[in-house]
């Protein structure tokens, strides 16, 4: 008795009840279908959510001024700000893996220019700034190295910034006015839209760190260095170098704290797609339950079959089946119900994400391990379901099923 | 000894139900053998225990008490598992209402009994069923569901199922019963025929002219046997048939 003759009486018996069969795959179509949808519904948004932080700049290392300590009290981040420019040239000049580097320097300015005037946070960054953010310009140009060292009075709008002054006019070429300081707008940026926060992110002036720090700051320590690796997987690297090159530059002794701290975006990232992860799984919960219930159907539907084919049931023990024989035909009757039925789920879950996608405009994504993990959980279902009825078939008398009308 | 060669030998055999409180004694300490080649019928009023001698015979059920020795091996000590393999490889049973798999063609019924085959080396089980199938003149119906066949033809596939694993012993519980008297006869001269051809056959029935056509007849009554005796004017069903004039029946 090899288990191919068993898959073949069970898939004959499967063919002899086409009706009942498909009722009772329907509650496996319709559980397989719902967790497909719904972690597909939860891996879209963990992807979206990706890209997005990725558009912050991938491979981006942020180094912002530690937390100082006043007799082991802590007085939290930035309480002792030791960050200077000349971190940033250092690291700059001494990093491997860091490709760019740029501080930023956030001064608040009051611009006048075009049509009006606006309240915006002037960003004193270097020429790799751009790079480092992924930002490009939509019009004009950014600054360069040179007019970074020349301390040149350049700038580059904000998408935002260009709607409150200059909404109906090129703002190339123009002047606007920061603190009273006459600057030269040699590029528009383009829009990048709201972070995560909240906080838009257009709504910005940037301009060289050198010109911005002697002009409108004039403060001498920075309260950010961002940083950036040519591939995502030298980011670990860039950081230990980063902090070695820090604790130099600072004079720290080895057991000095770190006075500054070092970042990157997978720790922002990861909390972002822990959230989402969580909501994925609350949603496969959910449309699992839908799966027992089906399964719970295959169980019925087995056991009312094994009443109804008590006799068929005896006839086969009479010409030599043994118990087993009889339990294994049920058990791969119920299999090959609710792997088929999963299939079915499977393409029924393809068809209710393309459907969603297209009607609430929500990502999808259904991985190769989602159909596999359906399929396996489908089955698995079946042999769950199908013992009970199964059983209780093989442990038939052969002269009472024989008998039974 | 030639008891060692009997193809059944049962001692003291007994079968007791428990209905309620009440113990039915269906089959009270009979002994019986049987000897390879004949052909014996077991006769009795209903309630007798010939059913119920004949499910012992066929490992269907298990003795309350007695020893069955089948091929000289102790069936009774057997368990579930053991029976279903002497069931599928030593005896060929028949049954009174055919017990057909319903919307199941003629050759897949023949073929279940060589789907739980589990000795040694594969077999052509299509060829296997068609052979069994022909030998019992259905070569034509090959495909037919039992609902397409008429009760003889029915019973017919029932005996190729029962022939099919090729055992020593056939046993029929009242093969005849469903049948007119021409497909009986057919039934019987099949019977006749396989017997000749050496294998042993036990049938129970309650007609006296189909048990005529055995070589043997055991009769019971309330659990016991009442006679055991040959049968002295026996039946050439074979030769009837023959001089039945066709469709005399029908």
């Amino acid at each position: 008795m090899n288990t191919l003759v068993l898959i073949r009486i069970a898939l004959r018996s499967i063919r002899k009840n086409k009706t009942r069969t498909l009722l009772t795959m329907l509650g496996i179509i319709i559980g397989v279908a719902a967790v497909i949808v719904m972690v597909a519904l939860g891996q879209g948004a963990k992807e979206q959510i990706r890209s997005r932080i990725d558009s912050l700049g991938s491979n981006l290392v942020v180094i912002t001024p530690g937390a100082s300590k006043s007799g082991g009290v802590s007085q939290g981040a930035g309480s002792m700000n030791r960050l200077t420019l000349l971190d940033a040239e250092t690291l700059t000049r001494e990093s491997m893996w860091l490709s760019s580097v740029s501080p930023l320097i956030v001064a608040p300015a009051h611009a006048v220019g075009g049509s009006g005037n606006w309240r915006v946070g002037v960003s004193g960054v270097s020429a790799e700034y751009a790079t480092i953010r992924n930002w490009e310009v939509s019009a004009g140009r950014l600054f360069d190295e040179t007019e970074v060292r020349a301390m040149r009075k350049v700038c580059v709008l904000g998408k935002t910034v260009v709607d409150n002054l200059f909404a109906e006019q090129d703002p190339v070429g123009q002047q606007i006015i920061l603190r009273d300081v006459p600057f030269e707008i040699i590029g528009v940026l383009e829009p990048k839209g709201q972070t995560a926060e909240g906080r838009d992110q257009d709504d910005t002036i940037l301009a060289p760190y050198t010109t911005v720090k002697t002009r409108l700051a004039g403060r001498q320590f920075i309260p950010m260095i961002l940083g950036a690796t040519d591939n995502k997987a030298d980011v670990p690297a860039a950081l230990t170098e980063a902090k070695a090159i820090l604790r130099e530059t600072h004079g720290l002794a080895s057991y000095d704290d770190d006075d500054f701290t070092v970042r990157d975006q997978n720790e922002l990232a990861e909390t972002a797609e822990g959230a989402t992860e969580v909501m994925t799984l609350l949603l496969a919960a959910i449309a699992g339950v839908s799966l027992l219930v089906g399964g719970i159907g295959i169980m019925n539907i087995m056991l009312v079959s094994v009443t109804e084919r008590t006799r068929e049931i005896g006839i086969r023990m009479a010409v030599g089946a043994r118990g087993g024989d009889v339990l294994m035909q049920f058990l791969i009757e119920a299999i090959v119900m609710s792997l088929f039925g999963g299939l079915i789920g499977v393409a029924a879950g393809y068809g209710g994400s393309a459907l969603l996608e297209k009607f609430t405009g929500w990502d999808t994504v259904i991985t190769p391990q989602l159909v596999a993990i359906s399929l396996g959980f489908s089955a698995a279902v079946g042999i769950f379901f199908g013992f009970y009825p199964a059983r209780k078939a093989a442990a038939l008398d052969p002269i009472e099923a024989l008998r039974y009308e | 000894m030639a008891d060692s060669q009997a193809v059944i030998r049962i001692e003291e055999l007994t079968r007791t139900y428990s209905e309620g409180d009440t113990a039915v004694h269906a089959l009270r300490h009979v002994d019986l053998s049987v000897n390879p080649g004949e052909m014996l019928a077991i006769m009795g009023a209903s309630g007798s225990g010939k059913s119920t001698l004949m499910n012992l015979l066929g490992c269907l059920d298990r003795p309350s008490s007695g020893r069955y020795r089948l091929d000289g091996l102790r069936v009774d000590e057997m368990n579930r598992r053991e029976l279903a393999d002497i069931r599928n490889t030593r005896i060929g049973f028949v049954f009174q209402g055919f017990n057909l798999l319903a919307r199941t063609s003629a050759l897949d019924n023949v073929e279940l009994p060589l789907l739980y085959d589990r000795r040694g080396p594969k077999v052509d089980r299509v060829k296997l069923a068609r052979a069994a199938l022909e030998r019992v003149g259905l070569a034509d119906r090959l495909h037919h569901q039992p609902s397409e066949l008429s009760g003889g033809q029915q019973q017919r596939v029932a005996i190729a199922r029962a022939l099919v694993m090729q055992p020593a012993l056939l046993l029929a519980d009242e093969p005849t019963g469903n049948l007119d008297t021409r497909t009986s006869l057919e039934v019987m001269a099949l019977f006749q025929e396989l017997n000749q051809a050496g294998m042993t056959i036990l049938l129970v029935t309650h007609e006296h002219d189909i048990a005529e056509c055995a070589g043997r007849l055991v009769e019971l009554r309330d659990g016991k046997i009442l006679r055991d005796q040959p049968v002295e004017a026996r039946r050439d069903a074979v030769a009837e048939l023959r001089d039945l004039p066709a469709g005399a029946d029908e």
